[in-house]
């Protein structure tokens, strides 16, 4: 299968090539990738492609995978319409 | 190591400063910064860009910034898509005051070439349709303010500067300064000591602490500012919709999320950058009343980041009489991200000695001596 039709990042579309293109160009840290593909912005939050970015970091530095440091953990856990969020706002 | 110039901060500004530099021809042009790139006050930003301020420095920065990112994807040869959107702003406002105020703002923006103009609120409706008008008084619309990615433009003048000469260090701290008989001698970091007569100050909201380094008195703050984003969703907003008595600001970027921020009036002074729910139940509550639709759509990530603040609001751009060699770009507040191609501009005519584009004594530190500020920026939220 080519590189262009392995995803990485459902939510952003974002395929195993443009994350290798982004690697090549000397962005290694999970922090800089991130930002520029959005790979984790997305509506999982980097539930899915976090692992899968690491492992490709790792692959790229030859470095132990528990040696690439995650993205920062930021809320919401999951998505939350701002509705809901403005009723219990409300009832507190 | 030695350099001609050792830049802190490698935000939208030191970028900025580190490309315009080179392109006159600088050589060993150095920069550090401690964190990832964007990690500071630019990659946290709303990433709006306008043009409608209140004073007429702050009216000619933005105008001759927006004139530069007009063409930036091409001028820096950028291979991405800096996603560079002109569906201008919104500006609402709900009180009398406000509404006389705005009146006042759009002669001075039109007098520098701003095409502002003042709308009632049926005709405001004609731009964002979804906007109630319940407690509009009257609003104001350019359409070339918008929005820029601030990841991306950032990286586009990085990979344009670097492919200039300019040496970057990112992940990496400045820890000292030293000076002698008030001279630039050497900057410090975690891994280097680089021996250079000229050090430029553009580290976003840690500019005091840097100023302090070299015993340069910088009369700035730092305060949170929280922010939030939402799930993509197709296009129902063009512009930015602010508002200042409201206390928002509510963007659809290209690719489909809206990003939207408000101020807490009660922010303390210091480098805290995290994220409360009171944040985001005042969000909810002034987003769904002004943008009803808006109640449907999914919060998927809140952060804050640093305003770096002076008294009036207008940034610092400027050397200094307590320590030569020393230059300084700071306390942008909420807008520094849209004023950096002119930040850049600047600061290399005011290093390189030539004569600035624009009269920028306003901007400079020594306006601080003067108890009696003139002009005071009050558009902001
Ligand atoms: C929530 C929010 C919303 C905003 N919205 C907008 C907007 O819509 N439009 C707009 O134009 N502006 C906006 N701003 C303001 C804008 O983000 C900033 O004014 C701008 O990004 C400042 O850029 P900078 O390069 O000067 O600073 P920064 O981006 O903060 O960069 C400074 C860098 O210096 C580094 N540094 C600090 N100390 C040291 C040291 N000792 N050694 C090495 N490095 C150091 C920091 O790590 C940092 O990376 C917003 C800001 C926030 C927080």
């Amino acid at each position: 299968m080519s590189k262009k039709d392995i995803m990485i990042c459902r939510c952003e579309d974002v395929s195993l090539e443009d994350l290798h293109n982004v690697l090549n160009e000397g962005f290694t840290s999970i922090e800089e990738i991130k930002r520029i593909l959005r790979v984790g912005m997305g509506a999982c939050q980097g539930n899915t492609c976090n692992l899968l970015v690491q492992r490709e970091v790792a692959k790229f530095l030859n470095i132990p995978l528990s040696e690439v440091k995650t993205q920062k953990v930021r809320p919401l856990i999951t998505g939350v319409k701002l509705k809901s969020i403005l009723e219990n706002a409300n009832e507190s | 190591m030695k350099a001609n110039i050792v830049i802190i901060g490698g935000g939208i500004s030191g970028v900025s400063i580190a490309y315009n530099l080179a392109k006159k021809g600088m050589k060993d042009i150095v920069v550090f910064d401690d964190n990832y790139m964007t990690g500071g006050a630019t990659g946290r930003c709303g990433a709006g860009i306008r043009q409608q301020w209140g004073t007429l420095m702050n009216c000619k920065l933005a105008k001759m910034s927006i004139d530069f990112f007009e063409t930036a994807q091409e001028t820096l040869e950028y291979h991405r898509d800096v996603e560079f959107k002109q569906e201008g702003y919104l500006v609402v406002a709900t009180t009398k005051k406000e509404d006389e105020i705005s009146e006042k703002n759009v002669a001075l923006q039109n007098s520098v070439g701003i095409p502002t103009q003042k709308l009632t609120p049926k005709e405001a409706l004609t731009i964002v349709p979804h906007l109630n008008i319940d407690e509009v008084v009257s609003a104001t619309f350019c359409p070339t303010d918008g929005h820029l990615n601030p990841f991306l433009m950032t990286d586009a003048y990085y990979q344009a500067a670097k492919k200039l000469g300019v040496t970057f260090f990112y992940e990496e701290k400045v820890i000292e300064i030293v000076t002698k008989d008030k001279q630039i001698k050497k900057v410090i970091t975690e891994h280097h000591e680089v021996f250079t007569s000229k050090v430029v100050n553009v580290a976003g909201g840690y500019s005091r602490e840097v100023g302090l380094m070299a015993g340069v008195d910088i009369p700035v703050f730092s305060e949170n500012h929280e922010i939030l984003v939402t799930e993509p969703t197709e296009k129902i907003q063009g512009p930015m919709v602010i508002s200042f008595s409201k206390n928002i600001y509510c963007q659809q970027v290209p690719h489909g999320s809206f990003i939207m921020g408000r101020s807490d009036l009660q922010a303390l002074h210091n480098h805290d950058i995290g994220h409360t729910h009171q944040f985001l139940d005042e969000m909810a509550k002034t987003a769904v009343n002004l943008l009803p639709p808006l109640g449907d759509l999914r919060v998927v990530r809140q952060w804050g980041g640093s305003y770096n603040i002076t008294p009036d609001r207008q940034p610092i751009i400027s050397d200094t009489d307590q320590c030569s060699g020393y230059y300084m770009g700071v306390g942008f507040s909420g807008h520094g991200f849209m004023f950096a191609p002119i930040t850049g501009i600047l600061l290399s005519e005011i290093i390189l000695e030539e004569k600035p584009t624009i009269d920028i004594t306003k901007l400079h530190i020594d306006r601080f001596k003067n108890k009696n500020l003139q002009s005071y920026e009050t558009n902001v939220v």
